[in-house]
């Protein structure tokens, strides 16, 4: 049970986002230029990077809810689950090897990222702002993960929820949802 | 040196945050909103306290200094007792409830499961508020995104601790949000 009082339809993050909204709308905003805005990362890659770093700190929320955003854009979820098991051997460019191990130091501590694994990066073709992004992406998911968790937030079982949420996603980036969140309400039947 | 070329030599956060000016922006909105924002039961010293505990305990010298330098400019103490704080808070003379929500940010530096309902218990028994316990953990979670954005770029940090105290008063008037980075 979560440790503070949040709506029971909205588990792990989108409740916690309904419950500050204030403190919510930057960081809806932040990760909508992140991970939605114009950047040379494909929207899919920079999932990959958010799936990556949620998988290693274990938050099962975040590491669903981004396996199924990548999934739902990618076609497949063949890539999503070969990044979680092995950055190295996964099925994606040596560019984004590079960048998905840079993530994963961040994700460590800020100071765990090395000389070396910049290099290689740029030796593959990453850009300055590529490089930028993934590291202030992987520390977001920081942020995330930790909130997520620290106030024990619920995590639903089953792939469905997650679904309905990478569909939302893909249909309307991280923006808060003009008309809000009752419609997602059990009771409620109402038009997709 | 920074990894990438920032394109300005501004120090620790705010060098990233020139080069990149959008997420820069929604950064310091956030920042206003959970550290500098009057309409919260926590003080601003208190939440200052927490983002620079949490900074210590991450070993990032920008905001660890930057932040305990606004605790101390709210608090009216000097630096030994911010310094006292973030080596063994609990034998301080801070207040009980926040010890009992510094505890909960340690936690949270170390991943949100460490948060333990025993933890959230104590803080409510010493009468923190939800909201209380929300911005604590948030806060945590924030300076945990922070640091690594500081040290992950590894930007550049004055040495000289007495330049973080110099800049405290004028952060605590003007805020986060909307400010000149070069000033």
């Amino acid at each position: 049970m979560p440790y503070i009082p949040l709506e029971e339809h909205l588990p792990g993050i989108t409740g916690l986002l309904e419950y500050d909204k204030i403190a919510a709308a930057p960081i809806r905003e932040l990760t909508q230029i992140l991970l939605r805005g114009e950047s040379t990362l494909t929207e899919c890659e920079r999932e990959l990077i958010a799936t990556v770093v949620s998988n290693g700190n274990q938050c099962k929320f975040c590491t669903a809810a981004h396996t199924a955003a990548a999934d739902i854009l990618l076609g497949e979820n063949e890539t999503s689950q070969k990044v979680k098991e092995n950055i190295i051997t996964a099925p994606v460019s040596n560019k984004m090897k590079a960048l998905l191990t840079i993530a994963s130091m961040v994700r460590e501590n800020g100071k765990a990222v090395t000389q070396e694994a910049i290099n290689k990066a740029k030796a593959e073709g990453a850009t300055d702002i590529e490089i930028h992004d993934t590291v202030l992406i992987a520390a977001l998911f920081c942020l995330y993960n930790r909130y997520v968790d620290g106030l024990a937030t619920v995590t639903p079982a089953g792939s469905e929820f997650y679904k309905g949420l990478a569909e939302r996603l893909k249909n309307h980036g991280y923006n808060r949802l003009p008309q809000g969140y009752d419609h997602l309400k059990k009771n409620k039947t109402v038009a997709p | 040196m920074a990894f990438i070329n920032l394109q300005n030599d501004l120090p620790g956060i705010r060098g990233p945050m020139q080069y990149s000016p959008e997420t820069g922006e929604a950064l310091n909105e956030l920042a206003e909103i959970l550290l500098h924002d009057d309409n919260n039961t926590l003080s601003r010293g208190e939440r200052e306290m927490i983002g620079a505990y949490v900074s210590s305990q991450n070993d990032c010298f920008y905001c660890q200094n930057v932040h305990g330098a606004l605790a101390q400019y709210y608090f009216e103490c000097d630096m030994q007792l911010i310094d006292d704080i973030k080596k063994d808070y609990e034998s301080t003379s801070i207040s009980p409830k926040l010890k009992a929500l510094l505890s909960i940010a340690g936690s949270v530096q170390k991943g949100g499961r460490h948060v333990t309902p025993a933890q959230i218990e104590h803080a409510k028994n010493l009468g923190a508020t939800d909201k209380e316990i929300h911005d604590t953990v948030l806060i945590a979670a924030a300076f945990c995104m922070f640091n690594r954005y500081v040290d992950g770029l590894n930007t550049w940090a004055p040495q000289d601790r007495n330049v973080y105290v110099e800049r405290a008063a004028m952060r605590a008037k003007e805020g986060y949000a909307n400010i000149d980075l070069n000033k």
